[in-house]
């Protein structure tokens, strides 16, 4: 309240020139609000579906195929998976044995926050299985079983291969980024349908999918990142 | 037992047929879709048939006293639309939506709780088929969670 006093000596701001900060009629802009208040505020589900299709409309137009449709939605996901990682260190509950808020510098501290903390602010629950991929030991897998943001999305046949949770990718890339561990992508592929494939092919009966709309997320980390943990690894060790 | 669903656009044309009972008479494509049209026209605000089918509503009796004060709204003496068409195999329920979308729904004549049914059909149309990005209004649905719903909701009840 005091700094905005200070500043409203200059006269009122330009309309448009402060770049759509919204400056209500007790001068109060959201920056006086305080960080915490929305902890366990709500919100409508209804309200985020529909502005998602909106999302996913607009990330349709000119846009030359499915892999070019996922890639803007991660996008558009990005910029929220940077300011998340601050939000939520920032709100993460302080104990007497770690008075600051620890930022994770390795990998797993770095993925158990994505599947627990990120999670849960954003869905209410944590992933649902973490899992380190046997091939490519930079590979990463965070399981979903149900993605929020796909419960109202039906694929029409020809776009069987899009995951709309590429958004939802965008976000993790942006959280794994933030927090130094570059990384060379974040992508979405449904699962849900393969493994009651592979498993109705030993019985007789076609095995209807436990989770049809399971979701897997690859995060690859870039090379450096793989170099500097194992160097910390043999350190810290 | 629910026999049929039905669902009709705006325009009158059929987006959504769905038969949850076998065993009745076989119909072609062609056939649904006359039926619909045929169905839109009965069911429909302000049509030919049904205004000259439904009685005078009263005039009101202040109309002429309040008229400088109110436009008369056209909500007040409307003829809405048939809603329920019974016989001895079946009944029909119509549900209309405020956007002029109309659920039919056919079952067993002594079906109980239509009403509730056809709340919660409307509630999983609103959720998988409106929320659907990848759904054009008043185009056919062919949303398979919308399916899934309607399979899973039907056959809890039979």
């Amino acid at each position: 309240m005091s700094a905005s006093g200070a500043g409203a000596g200059a006269g009122p701001p330009p309309s448009g020139g402060t770049g759509g900060l919204r400056y209500p009629s007790n001068k109060k802009t959201i920056y006086d609000r305080n960080l915490n208040r929305s902890k366990n505020a709500e919100l409508s589900r209804a309200a985020f579906a529909y502005l998602f299709v909106e999302m996913i409309s607009y990330a349709q137009r000119r846009v030359r195929g499915i892999a070019d449709l996922e890639k803007r939605l991660n996008t558009q996901g990005y910029p929220l998976g940077l300011r998340l990682l601050d939000l939520l260190l920032h709100r993460s509950p302080t104990s007497t044995s770690s008075p600051s808020p620890q930022r994770p510098t390795r990998i797993l501290p770095l993925l158990q926050f994505i599947a627990q903390t990120l999670w849960r602010h954003l869905f209410s629950r944590p992933a649902d299985a973490l899992e380190r991929s046997e091939a490519d030991a930079g590979q990463y897998m965070l399981f979903d079983n149900e993605p929020l943001v796909n419960q109202y999305i039906s694929l029409p046949r020809e776009m069987s291969q899009l995951n709309c949770a590429a958004f939802v990718a965008g976000i993790i890339e942006g959280v794994c980024d933030g927090a130094g561990f570059a990384t060379e992508g974040v992508s979405a592929h449904s699962v849900g349908l393969e493994e009651a494939g592979a498993a109705g092919t030993e019985g007789e009966k076609k095995v209807k999918p436990m989770w049809p709309d399971r979701t897997v997320f690859l995060i690859k980390f870039k090379p450096e990142v793989l170099e500097r943990e194992e160097i910390l690894g043999r350190s810290g060790g | 037992v629910v026999f049929v669903l039905f669902i009709i656009s705006k325009a009158g044309g059929l987006i959504y047929n769905r038969e949850f009972h076998t065993g009745l008479s076989k119909l072609t494509s062609n056939d649904y879709l006359m039926l619909a049209g045929s169905f839109h026209g009965q069911a429909c605000t302000m049509h030919a048939i049904t205004k000259q089918l439904c009685p005078n509503p009263p005039t009101p009796a202040n109309a002429a006293a309040n008229a400088p004060n109110l436009a008369p709204t056209p909500f007040n003496s409307r003829a809405t639309g048939i809603e329920v068409l019974e016989s001895s195999h079946f009944r029909m329920q119509c549900f209309q939506t405020l956007t002029g979308t109309k659920f039919l729904l056919f079952t067993e004549p002594q079906q109980p709780n239509i009403d509730s049914m056809i709340k919660k059909i409307y509630e999983l149309y609103a959720d998988f088929v409106m929320k659907n990005p990848f759904y054009t209004v008043e185009m056919p649905i062919r949303c398979e969670k919308f399916d899934r719903g309607l399979d899973g909701f039907v056959k809890v009840n039979r």
